[in-house]
């Protein structure tokens, strides 16, 4: 029936919008299914949906089986199809709602058959297509390499065919070998030549490398032996309030606070009970430097360095020596001819200067006219030397230009460099640089006897042409002071005086002379002088040593005065003129008075100041007091450098303290010794220390606070002549140094052991204690003693009144008791003070 | 009542403080806690921090030392003697108190 109900069977088919319209889901039955051949999971599974059925079949079992049929929904678009073969496919997944579903329109058959496997047939295509195909060589050059490197036959390869003579065939062939060397012309060779008429560079050779890595492995394990934890914090880490007074608030806290309580509490107290913080054996002041017990060990002095120079000291005996007050390890000696030599030849003196680094040369000679027996440094400026004759004679040195001599050799210095071997070879080879003296004293005006102590003014005053001190404006020394045993007392002055002569320019001079004091030369005259008559007799006291006191300045110290004592520059001697007494100001309370030993052995203690007598005219007043308390000269009277008023004398078998201001007699004296003593010194770092050397070469060491009796410590043999002069040296707070000089024209310079130099604070107390006692006893003693004169004179005065009545027994008894307690009282001081062995036996009777 | 507990707490804290503040010579006392941080102090900020954190390392350093010997013992007191005073630390387990003491006062 061509009823066209394609649009019905288009609208048929379309019931359902979930599929499409050119397709109609329908549902087989197993029979239609095997009719057709298209079971489900059999003939068309999930991978071969498609089943292509014929429409005639379709049409036929529509026929047969009307309304029965599967196909019968589908029976007018069957019949409508154009093609023959419809396309049914096995809906597997239920896609359209049914299990099959036909497709409608060729073109939806189409394009359901074909366009998947187009699709993939495009896939495949593309993987063909990314396979590489072959592509033409591109030559970019390297096949003429190839070429070159490719060996190729340049022709034919040659043939040859060897046979046997026929008649030799089949017949067995032995082979064997030849050396080519064997037989002649068994080879030819073409060995290579250098052909000379041309010569080819090689330009470029090939060459085949490989770089190697040099590859070294190695390892390395540290031991992390110490663990430890450490951490680091910036800023402190603190609490806020809040947790602050949650924690203080929390019962762990509380716990913590009861538990730890008692411990610190018991803790506190225990510090409180016995406060370990002091040392009571040290509070007790018992250490090794403070005690002086008898017991200790001295070290003896130990010989630093000797020195001695063959050309100059060679039958001389040294006067004196002295410390360079600036330069380390500078020792000047003034050398002394034997009397016998002195009237028999005239050979020039010398003062030589030692240095620590040369002891057996010197460095610098100083030249003078006569045998010098005392000379000084300045202490304002080193580099004037004054000194004074054996003739009397005051002589001037300035080495300010020479200095370089002596500062130039550093002890034990390191610079041993060519330059000083051959400054030292010079020296040898030339003199040593002498300096002559720059002013000598007038030969009218000087003493009469050899000076035999000399001694500057501190630069703290000077003295006036009338004798009173002054005001010091420059803060130099200018000013010194000599004695000598012709009775005089000599003030002298660097400056120009009035009244000049003119120089007399001598006109050979030999050798350099500085022109510092010209002014002065050869009509120096004393400033003023003063003599020493003796206080009960007629006559003088001949001086031998003097001291006199170091004035410091005590008024106000001005900006300026500051800038001039700082102030290194030497001042011109020449400019300075003597200032008229007017315009200086008298300083009042500078102690004009000086203790001096005389030949005789009587210390006398004398004003400078000269008094007016009536008539106007000044002389010098009488000294003070005397005492005589030395047997032989006095060789030393030196204040000690620790107390200003204590004055160590030394005459020939004992010495004796003085305090300035107790004017009634020394306070402590020493029991003569056996051997005479010829020179001594205090000791620069302990108050109660001082030295004194003797005739037979030893040294002594005293230490007052050790005992008085005797020596703290003998050392023996320290020269093997007499001693003439120590002096001491402190060269740094290690190095003390003891310079003692002998009869044989040698220097030895001593260490002073530690024991000896090192010095405590409390020592200097307790010294100053110690002469108070001993000025106290003194004072004490004689106290006594007037009291025992009273009470003789009053027993005498009594026994005189009642002579013709008493007995000359009785007249003992008035007199017996007070004698009695008087030898009481004695006894119980010797004892009390021998418990504090202080005790002095009074060997010397003292005159009162 | 929690409150009044708290300030019972509180108080004996400063009881004790103040038991130990009145001995003689004590200089100052610092509650630290167990990281070095103070809690209490009677000093003023700046030493406070710098005791307790220094102190706090010494205290650990003792403390080991102490049980590295014998891992039974254990740290009760600690007193560091210095020329111009005594500190005295006593450790917890949570906390420890330094008193800072100069005897001569």
């Amino acid at each position: 029936m061509p009823v066209k109900k394609r649009s019905a069977a288009s609208s048929a088919s379309s019931k359902g919008k979930r599929h499409p319209d050119d397709i109609f889901p329908m549902v087989l039955t197993s029979a239609t299914q095997e009719l057709f051949g298209c079971l489900a999971d059999e003939d068309v599974t999930g991978e071969n949906p498609h089943k292509l059925l014929r429409k005639d079949d379709i049409i036929q079992d529509i026929k047969t089986r009307a309304a029965v049929s599967d196909f019968s929904p589908v029976k007018q678009i069957v019949l409508d199809y154009p093609e023959d073969e419809l396309l049914l496919v096995f809906d597997r997944d239920f896609v359209y709602g049914q299990c099959f579903y036909l497709v409608v329109t060729p073109e939806a058959k189409d394009r359901i058959l074909n366009p998947p496997v187009l699709q993939t047939e495009e896939v495949f295509k593309n993987e063909v297509n990314k396979t590489p195909e072959p592509q033409p060589w591109i030559p970019q050059g390297s096949e003429r390499e190839v070429d070159a490197e490719a060996d190729t036959e340049t022709r034919e390869k040659l043939r040859y065919k060897f046979s046997r003579v026929r008649r030799n065939f089949g017949s067995p062939v032995c082979f064997s070998d030849r050396n080519t060397a064997d037989a002649k012309d068994g080879y030819l060779e073409c060995a290579s030549y250098q052909d000379s008429r041309f010569s080819i560079k090689q330009m470029q050779r090939d060459c085949g490398m490989q770089a190697v890595p040099r590859l070294q492995s190695s390892s390395a394990q540290t031991q992390w032996k110490f663990q430890r934890n450490v951490f680091t914090q910036y800023v402190p880490r603190q609490l806020s309030d809040e947790e602050k007074e949650n924690v203080l608030q929390s019962d762990s806290l509380k716990k913590f606070c009861t538990s730890v309580t008692p411990r610190i509490l018991h803790t506190l107290q225990q510090v409180q009970i016995a406060n370990v913080f002091v040392d009571s054996w040290k509070a007790l002041g018992a250490g090794v430097e403070d005690g002086d017990w008898a017991g200790k060990v001295y070290e003896d002095l130990a010989l630093y360095q000797a020195f001695t120079d063959q050309k100059y000291t060679n039958n001389k005996k040294i006067s004196t020596v002295n410390w360079h007050p600036t330069i380390y390890g500078v020792i000047a000696v003034a050398l002394m001819k034997e009397k016998e030599e002195r009237e028999s030849e005239s050979t020039p003196s010398f003062i030589l200067f030692y240095s620590f680094s040369d002891p057996s040369n010197s460095q610098l000679l100083l030249e003078c006219p006569d045998d010098i027996c005392a000379f000084e440094f300045c202490p304002s400026d080193p580099n004037i030397i004054v000194g004074g004759c054996i003739n009397g004679q005051v002589v001037l040195w300035d080495i300010s230009a020479h200095v370089i001599h002596l500062q130039g050799t550093e002890p034990r210095s390191k610079k041993v460099s060519i330059d000083t071997d051959t400054y030292d070879l010079d020296d040898n080879k030339e003199k040593t640089p002498t300096v002559h003296y720059s002013a000598l004293s007038a030969a009218e005006s000087s003493h009469k006897a050899p000076i035999t102590d000399i001694q500057w003014l501190p630069p703290t005053f000077e003295v006036t042409r009338t004798g009173s001190p002054a005001e010091n404006k420059y803060k130099i020394s200018v000013q010194f002071v000599t004695c000598s045993p012709d009775g005089w007392i000599m003030f002298w002055d660097l400056r120009v005086q009035k009244a000049t002569r003119q120089p007399v320019i001598d006109a050979k001079q030999t050798t350099p002379r500085s022109d510092t004091f010209k002014h002065l030369d050869r009509m120096w005259k004393p400033l003023f002088r003063i003599s020493l008559p003796k206080i009960n007799t007629s006559g003088e006291y001949l001086p031998l040593k003097f001291s006199l006191e170091h004035y410091t300045c005590s008024g106000n110290k001005t900006e300026d005065d500051d800038e001039i004592n700082d102030s290194s520059e030497v001042p011109d001697y020449s400019q300075l003129r003597l200032p008229s007494a007017k315009t200086l100001t008298a300083l009042e309370d500078v102690n004009t008075k000086l203790y001096i030993g005389t030949e005789d052995g009587e210390i006398v203690y004398a004003d400078w100041k000269p008094v007016r007598d009536e008539s106007g005219r000044q002389h010098s007043g009488k000294p003070l007091h005397c005492y005589r308390v030395h047997d032989g000269m006095v060789n030393t009277v030196q204040r000690s450098p620790f107390f200003k008023d204590i004055i160590l004398t030394m005459g020939s078998f004992n010495f004796a303290i003085w305090k300035e201001g107790v004017m009634e007699d020394l306070i402590i004296q020493s029991p003569s010794s056996e051997q005479i003593c010829t020179a001594a010194c205090w000791s620069l770092s302990q108050p109660a220390v001082f030295f004194i050397g003797k005739k037979d070469g030893s040294i002594e060491v005293w230490n007052l606070l050790e005992k008085t009796s005797g020596p703290a410590q003998v050392q023996a043999h320290v020269t093997d002549a007499k001693i003439t002069c120590i002096k001491p040296w402190t060269a740094s707070s290690k190095q003390h140094f003891l310079a003692v000089t002998d009869d044989q024209g040698l220097v030895r310079v001593l260490e002073i052991p530690k024991t000896l130099h090192s010095s405590s604070r409390s020592k200097g107390s307790s010294v100053k204690k110690y002469f108070q006692l001993e000025e106290d006893r003194l004072h004490f003693y004689l106290q006594k003693v007037d009291e025992w004169e009273k009470l003789k004179k009053e027993a005498e005065e009594a026994k005189k009144r009642t002579e013709p009545e008493k007995s000359p027994k009785e007249k003992d008894q008035p007199t017996v008791p007070s004698v009695q307690e008087w030898r009481d009282h004695q006894m119980l001081e010797e004892s009390v003070l021998k418990e504090h062995r202080l005790w002095t036996p009074p060997a010397n009777t003292q005159d009162t | 009542m929690l409150t009044d507990a708290h300030c019972c707490f509180q108080a004996e804290v400063e009881e004790t403080l103040k038991r130990i503040q009145g001995q003689k010579g004590v200089q100052g006392i610092i509650i630290v806690n167990s990281e070095g941080i103070p809690i209490k102090t009677t000093l003023d900020n700046s030493s406070t921090v710098q005791y307790a954190g220094l102190i706090h390392q010494l205290v650990m350093k003792a403390r080991s030392t102490i049980r590295n010997i014998d891992p039974q013992n254990d740290l009760t007191f600690l007193r560091v003697r210095s020329k111009k005073n005594e500190i005295m630390i006593a450790p917890d387990k949570d906390y420890f108190l330094i008193v800072i003491q100069n005897p001569s006062d």
